[in-house]
């Protein structure tokens, strides 16, 4: 006991990300919920170059972002009852990794940026681009249950907030972006993936995730430059 | 059966030479395809639609794009020889950190030194050179990022060494005063074959910049 760590908060889906993993795996963790504005001395050691959370702490030593924590998870625990969370062969593997980068640039950025931008030209053109983003997901998830097969995977972990934190920022944003219509096969695959444990056993209270959200969308609108 | 390797590539890429040098570690064949950017061929298109970018790796066909995620795919298949990550887990996991730092910092902290003009130039020559001593500490007293020899990190980073001329005249910096110890690390890379053999003299690279910036209005 004590040998994992994971500072985070709970708003957070790259925070999630590494419940969900670790939770598949099945090992026991203690987690210190980290206060963004005032970052503790613990996390600023941990990640002193980025101060940012999800930092696992493994037997003392610390790992810092999303992407590089989980593929450590998958590899510390490899041995375990659990299944692997990359798939084996070396060509899948370079896929779930492209698909992973891509779903981090292209549609958190986008996705972000249409729920910010405000009325007008603006804001359809970042919500086309948004739109535009996540259709090849859509062709990714087609036919399949999970994007990892028949199992939750690290591609659906990556993805994973689309699955929930994205209805909320639909809603702060004014927009919607995956709709069964629109996206049947995405849609589908959320409804899968929130409904499954270990999932839901670690999602936080939408008005957690609205409050957190509302925060950072009103901050970015407060700095864009006014329009005459 | 022999393995099929291309590589659809662009000679002033940093991230393009990370392959060839990945290529070279490994003693791998391959077949080197320089793409017009401005006119991109029918295969680009087809093997990185989503993207549309180089470098891309074919391997028997199959394409992988993204230049970190080539040379990992590289490592793997190809693993009897050279390895570029470590054994160690978290070893490994340090290394994927560091060279996901370079990806987001170096590149673009660069463009915005031989860019920008003023102030937004200024800010960006500081984020370059403290992102490089950053790097610089990382080593510490090793002669690689991957310890006794070249690893995913030098791979990541060593590119960026060809830019250097180009930095220093637009930026008006002097990189070797600042970082010496970077530099040094640097030269000690170009020692070795696969490296120097993948990497385009400095004074090439400065006069394609110096097109580019003609091209974008900047001169």
């Amino acid at each position: 006991m004590g040998e994992v760590k994971l500072i985070g908060t709970h708003q957070s889906f790259p925070c999630a990300r590494i419940e969900w993993g670790l939770k598949i795996k099945g090992v026991e963790y203690e987690y210190l919920k980290e206060d963004l504005s005032n970052k503790s001395d613990l996390l600023i050691e941990s990640n002193p170059v980025h101060k940012k959370v999800p930092v696992l702490i493994h037997k003392g030593k610390p790992i810092a972002e999303s992407l590089v924590i989980l593929e450590y998870i998958d590899e510390i625990w490899k041995d375990n009852n659990a299944h692997s969370l990359l798939p084996q062969d070396p060509y899948e593997r370079a896929l779930a990794r492209f698909w992973a980068k891509f779903i981090d640039e292209k549609c958190v950025t986008s996705v972000w940026g249409a729920c910010v931008a405000q009325e007008g030209e603006e804001k359809e053109k970042a919500v086309e681009g948004a739109i535009e983003t996540l259709s090849h997901l859509e062709k990714q998830i087609k036919g399949k249950k999970f994007f990892g097969g028949e199992k939750i995977g690290y591609l659906d972990i990556v993805a994973g907030w689309l699955s929930y934190w994205l209805s909320v920022l639909e809603e702060l944003g004014e927009i919607e972006l995956v709709n069964a219509e629109r996206f049947p096969c995405l849609h589908e695959w959320g409804k899968n993936f929130i409904n499954t444990s270990p999932i839901k056993d670690c999602i936080p209270p939408r008005e957690d995730v609205l409050a957190y959200f509302s925060f950072g969308i009103n901050y970015v609108r407060s700095m864009a430059p006014n329009k005459a | 059966m022999a393995d099929e390797v291309t590589l659809l590539d662009f000679w002033p890429s940093p991230f393009g030479m990370r392959l060839r040098i990945a290529l070279a570690e490994k003693g791998i064949k391959y077949e080197y395809k320089d793409e017009d950017l401005r006119n991109k061929s029918p295969l680009l298109l087809k093997m990185n639609p989503v993207h549309k970018k180089i470098p891309v790796l074919i391997h028997n066909g199959k394409p992988i794009c993204e230049s970190l995620i080539a040379v990992q795919y590289i490592d793997e298949v190809w693993s009897d020889r050279s390895p570029l990550l470590p054994s160690d887990p978290y070893q490994r996991a340090q290394a994927r950190f560091w060279a996901d730092f370079v990806d987001k910092k170096i590149y673009d902290a660069g463009r915005k030194v031989w860019t920008l003009k003023g102030e937004e130039q200024e800010a960006g020559k500081k984020e370059f050179l403290d992102a490089l001593k950053l790097l610089e500490d990382q080593l510490g007293d090793k002669p690689y990022f991957g310890g006794d020899n070249i690893g995913y990190v030098d791979v990541s980073l060593v590119p960026f060494y060809s830019w250097f001329k180009a930095y220093e005249t637009f930026g008006n910096i002097n990189i070797e005063k600042e970082c010496p110890k970077f530099i040094a690390w640097a030269k000690r890379c170009l020692q070795k074959e696969s490296v120097s053999s993948s990497l385009p003299d400095q004074n090439k690279v400065y006069d394609f910049i110096v097109e580019m910036r003609k091209k974008f209005g900047l001169e």
